[in-house]
């Protein structure tokens, strides 16, 4: 499989870039075209800001991310989800979806059925005119997923999006998102500090720990996807998740 | 409170303000002079308007207020904006702002008669410098307060220019901090209209100072409730244009 998303020896540093401010140097991730690939790991190391470069957010300090998305003028190569929905509240539910789609290279009547079609997607069709405080934090959340799918990126970067919304609202997410991811063939960077989630969603869970931010670990999930969430097969996955996490914070402890 | 009890008890307490000055000025516990009923005033107003002075003041009072706000409201607002996008500027109007900041618009009165005459330019100079102030450190406050997060947000969707992000994130965010300082300046302007007419140049306060001389102090209430009138509507006017620019607002 091809690799859509590469970090070489990516090094990022905090404000005045230099080297007192460096959080992580050396950090190589990959993601394969297709591929959901979940980043957990201990709190301040540096998950959010890997996801901001790689977004290009974020100057690198050292190194470089490569990314094998094609140059499609009415597309964005990547998109993002962000914690809080962050949706625009001076915009309608329609003109949020629309962000980024305003500057791209699309015909008014594609931005509509775009619009159209990613409401539909995360199960909020006809809400274009709402505006975002008639909304519930769940479906808030789903606009900020509509908005990123609606540029039709190769990559969807997603920064602890449920970490937010209450268990069933969160779980109801991630399958909608699961089936999205299905249907629509995205690459994933998924971010989160909730190990099951990671597990339940991931192809592979990549564990991140610090002090500097390495890749301590990854786990490739072959449990078939029917039978997460209740199989022995998916809880041992989630607890050999937990124990490499717990060693990752002894460790940063130990030489912190 | 429902909406309907709430005006009910708005307008009993004017008319019960209005009641009790009626019964002290009658109780003849004061001169006429010293203060006139109430009742009195429907009388200076047709008077004056048959004269034709209520006209005259009152459109040359609202072609002063009109400018200064137009004025203080535009370079308040752009200046203010600008201040808070540019550490620089920023940073070489803090210590300019606190000495400018505290001088009173009638202060410059002198140098509005020194720069301009006694012109209705001088007036509205004089109005248009307490609404630039409120504008200039609303609108300075309303931009810094934009949530930075949603930058991020535009930026990550493809509107990375200066101009885009101006128009699409910091505008919109910085405009119910804006709209409430225009509308505070809203009030503020009509505070300094009459002082800025006192020395001369035709409007309500030039008509007030006239009447103030011969005691004719109805007359004098009857601008004072001029000017009432007139915050009055156009403050209401304001609220509604306010509401339909925030209706996203819930």
């Amino acid at each position: 499989m091809a690799k859509i998303i590469e970090t070489q020896d990516l090094a990022v540093a905090f404000g005045e870039s230099d080297e007192h401010n460096i959080i992580f140097r050396h950090l190589n991730v990959t993601v394969e075209k297709g591929e959901f690939v979940t980043l957990v790991g201990v709190s301040g190391a540096g998950k959010s800001t890997l996801l901001r470069v790689i977004a290009d957010l974020i100057p690198p300090y050292e190194g470089s991310v490569k990314l094998d998305a094609a140059h499609d003028p009415s597309r964005r190569p990547i998109a993002m989800v962000f914690q809080a929905a962050l949706l625009m509240p001076w915009r309608k539910v329609g003109d949020n979806v629309a962000l980024g789609l305003e500057g791209i290279d699309v015909s008014e009547a594609v931005k509509k059925e775009r619009v159209e079609w990613t409401l539909e997607l995360v199960g909020l069709a006809g809400y274009q005119d709402r505006w975002p405080y008639q909304l519930s934090g769940g479906q808030r959340q789903r606009i900020g997923i509509a908005r990123a799918l609606a540029v039709d990126p190769a990559i969807l970067l997603m920064d602890e999006p449920f970490g937010a919304l209450d268990a069933i609202t969160r779980t109801g997410l991630q399958d909608e998102l699961l089936r999205i991811w299905q249907e629509t063939h995205k690459s994933v960077l998924f971010v989160t500090h909730d190990i099951e989630e990671a597990v339940y969603l991931g192809d592979r869970v990549l564990l991140l720990g610090d002090k500097p931010a390495h890749i301590v670990n990854e786990y490739h999930i072959t449990v078939d996807r029917e039978q997460r969430r209740e199989s022995e097969e998916f809880l041992h996955m989630v607890d050999e998740v937990k124990d490499g996490l717990m060693g990752a914070m002894a460790l940063s402890n130990g030489s912190g | 409170m429902k909406a309907t009890s709430r005006y009910l008890l708005s307008a009993a307490g004017l008319i019960g303000f209005l009641l009790i000055w009626e019964a002290i000025a009658r109780s003849g516990l004061l001169a006429t002079h010293l203060l006139p009923p109430p009742s009195t005033i429907p009388a200076a107003l047709t008077s004056e308007i048959r004269e034709g002075f209520w006209q005259v003041m009152v459109l040359s009072s609202l072609r002063h207020y009109s400018i200064g706000f137009v004025l203080g409201s535009v370079l308040g607002v752009g200046l203010g904006v600008m201040v808070a996008l540019f550490p620089r500027i920023e940073a070489s109007q803090a210590w300019l702002a606190r000495v400018l900041r505290p001088i009173p618009p009638l202060a410059w009165i002198p140098f509005a008669i020194i720069w301009f005459g006694i012109t209705e330019t001088a007036a509205a100079f004089i109005i248009s410098i307490g609404i630039f102030w409120i504008n200039y450190f609303t609108a300075m406050g309303a931009v810094q307060a934009v949530d930075k997060d949603l930058i991020e947000v535009a930026r990550a969707f493809g509107h990375r220019s200066f101009p885009a992000l101006l128009r699409k994130v910091i505008l919109p965010g910085a405009a119910p901090g804006i709209l409430s300082g225009l509308r505070a300046g809203l009030g503020q302007g009509w505070m300094t209209v009459v002082a800025a007419e006192l020395f001369g140049i035709q409007g309500i306060g030039q008509r007030m100072i006239e009447a103030s001389g011969l005691l004719a102090t109805d007359v004098v209430i009857l601008y004072m409730f001029s000017i009432a009138l007139l915050y009055g509507i156009s403050d209401y006017i304001f609220v509604l244009i306010q509401k339909r620019i925030l209706e996203w607002q819930r």
